[in-house]
């Protein structure tokens, strides 16, 4: 099933750019910030992000990727995946860490991010950018800075794709099929 | 693309999966290469969670490991101990001195009421050669060998292989030399089957009495044949660590001089110690390996075994990482190959 994208590759990268500018308003400059991917949606998203804020601001900020997996409550319904993925961080002891995401949907991965990231260090503070928000919460969380808002059903497949990943930009909504 | 819900990123599928067949760690005889680098691989992203400042996650909350052993460990044990309580299994450890070994209690009678505690994992040492393919014959509980006898040491090979695949890369080809008490070995056994398996050549040295029968291809009964790896014999040590990339001394069990296999301490150490000028022959960039634990001044001189190209340490720092990624893998919640997850990503 094929459906017209919610962004296009002009859309996304036009958000993407917003979203940087507002992560380092935020901030008030580039001073003392980290970007940080979560492993799986997130790697590619950081790259542009701090792409981007080298562009407009001269100076990139570190930038790093989180393996959220062995922190999630989820397990046990899930599985472990037999592989992870690796962990890099730079230090983050006092800086302000932006988690970064491609979809912000239940926020259990989110929970477990903020989890893995205090085996780590103690940010200042930690915020959440994202590129799209599904709605769906299960847990009180809320991202800071969100690239588009997109109402779905909770089957809903939304599906952010990047260029460095699957060949090209687009955010589609995939309908669930109807719960059996 | 198909319009099931599933994440996004990386698409899931059955070729990305990587290999895991083991319901219980034997031996490294079954495992394939692929199975081998499952395990290699999961150990280094544990690695890394053992260098975080809290070195410590729930992926196996409510996963119990009971350490059962009836042999003295220092490290196995403790290994062992810390790569379930990183993450965040409970483990509990018996010895059995303590246990109701001691009163008489079987093997199987003893793994069966660990079994009826809900214990899901068993690490087992044991003097006798087979008795944890005994046990797993008698539980559904897994079972890990942690040394049985003098066959195998399955644990202690793959954590070597780790070592020597974070210096090396690619083991294809590298001279691999073993030195020692063979015959008694079950690190060198297990190791044997791993590093044929990874295309290392296997070479075994130490005097002709601690050389088990049957290694030499004309020892062999035609049966044999293929059932063991291909390992080159050399009973001159000079001659075998020509070249090697890997010297791996082994313990001596002292125990064995009085079984009449060696004249005596001193001579042994002065035909096989493994001695900074031995090692002068071996290929730059040589790693120096010793399973522990060791005896310095017999098998290996003191200033070798903590030189710059000895990985004693690391090896000992990696067998929590690949115990880990053991551990995680045998718990049986991962993922079915080619069932991608129900539940999408947050």
């Amino acid at each position: 099933m094929t459906t017209a994208p919610v962004l296009d590759a002009d859309g996304v990268r036009r958000t993407v750019r917003r979203l940087a500018h507002e992560i380092v308003e935020s901030n008030a400059g580039v001073e003392g910030l980290v970007l940080v991917a979560i492993e799986g949606g997130g790697a590619a998203l950081v790259q542009r992000l701090a792409d981007e804020i080298e562009q407009f601001e001269g100076a990139r900020p570190p930038t790093g990727s989180l393996d959220v997996t062995l922190h999630r409550d989820d397990l046990h319904r899930r599985g472990l995946p037999a592989a992870l993925k690796p962990t890099q961080l730079p230090d983050i002891d006092g800086r302000v860490v932006v988690l970064v995401d491609d979809v912000l949907f239940t926020g259990r991965t989110v929970r477990a991010a903020m989890d893995t990231l205090n085996d780590y260090g103690r940010p200042k503070a930690v915020r959440l950018a994202v590129l799209v928000d599904r709605g769906h919460r299960e847990l009180p969380i809320r991202a800071d800075m969100v690239g588009k808002n997109i109402p779905t059903a909770q089957t809903d497949d939304v599906r952010v794709l990047l260029q460095e990943v699957d060949g090209r930009d687009a955010v589609v909504v995939v309908p669930g099929r109807l719960e059996a | 693309m198909t319009t099931e819900t599933r994440p996004p990123h990386p698409p899931t599928t059955t070729s990305r999966q990587p290999a895991w067949e083991h319901h219980d760690v034997l031996d490294l005889d079954d495992f394939s290469v692929a199975e081998i680098e499952t395990v290699l691989n999961l150990a280094d992203r544990m690695r890394e969670i053992l260098d975080r400042r809290i070195a410590r996650v729930p992926a196996l909350r409510g996963y119990t490991v009971v350490n059962l052993f009836f042999e003295p460990s220092t490290r196995t044990r403790a290994s062992f101990e810390l790569a379930g309580k990183v993450l965040g299994a409970d483990v509990l450890s018996l010895t059995a001195n303590t246990s109701s070994v001691v009163k008489g209690e079987s093997l199987i009678d003893t793994v069966r009421t660990l079994r009826a505690m809900r214990t899901d994992a068993i690490v087992m040492r044991h003097s006798m050669g087979g008795a944890p393919y005994l046990a797993a014959a008698h539980t559904d509980a897994s079972i890990i060998n942690a040394g049985d006898g003098a066959h195998a040491h399955p644990t202690q090979a793959l954590l070597d292989l780790y070592t020597m695949r974070s210096h090396f890369g690619d083991l294809h080809g590298k001279r691999v030399v073993m030195v020692g008490d063979i015959s008694h070995s079950r690190v060198a056994r297990s190791d044997m089957w791993g590093l044929a398996a990874m295309g290392a050549e296997v070479v075994l040295c130490g005097p002709p009495t601690l050389l088990p029968r049957g290694l030499r291809a004309s020892d062999r009964p035609a049966h044999a044949e293929s059932a063991l790896p291909a390992v080159t014999i050399e009973t001159n040590i000079d001659h075998a660590i020509e070249g090697a990339d890997v010297v791996m001394a082994l313990r001596l069990q002292s125990e064995r001089q009085q079984g009449g296999l060696l004249p005596s301490l001193h001579e042994y150490a002065r035909l096989y110690q493994v001695t900074e000028e031995r090692l002068a022959k071996a290929h730059p960039g040589y790693l120096l390996m010793h399973p522990g634990p060791k005896n310095e001044g017999t098998e290996i001189a003191t200033d070798v075994a903590s030189g710059d190209n000895s990985t004693i340490e690391e090896q000992v720092t990696n067998g929590v990482a690949v115990r880990m990624a053991l551990l995680y893998l045998l718990s049986g919640r991962t993922e079915a190959p080619g069932e991608p997850s129900s539940e999408v990503r947050a």
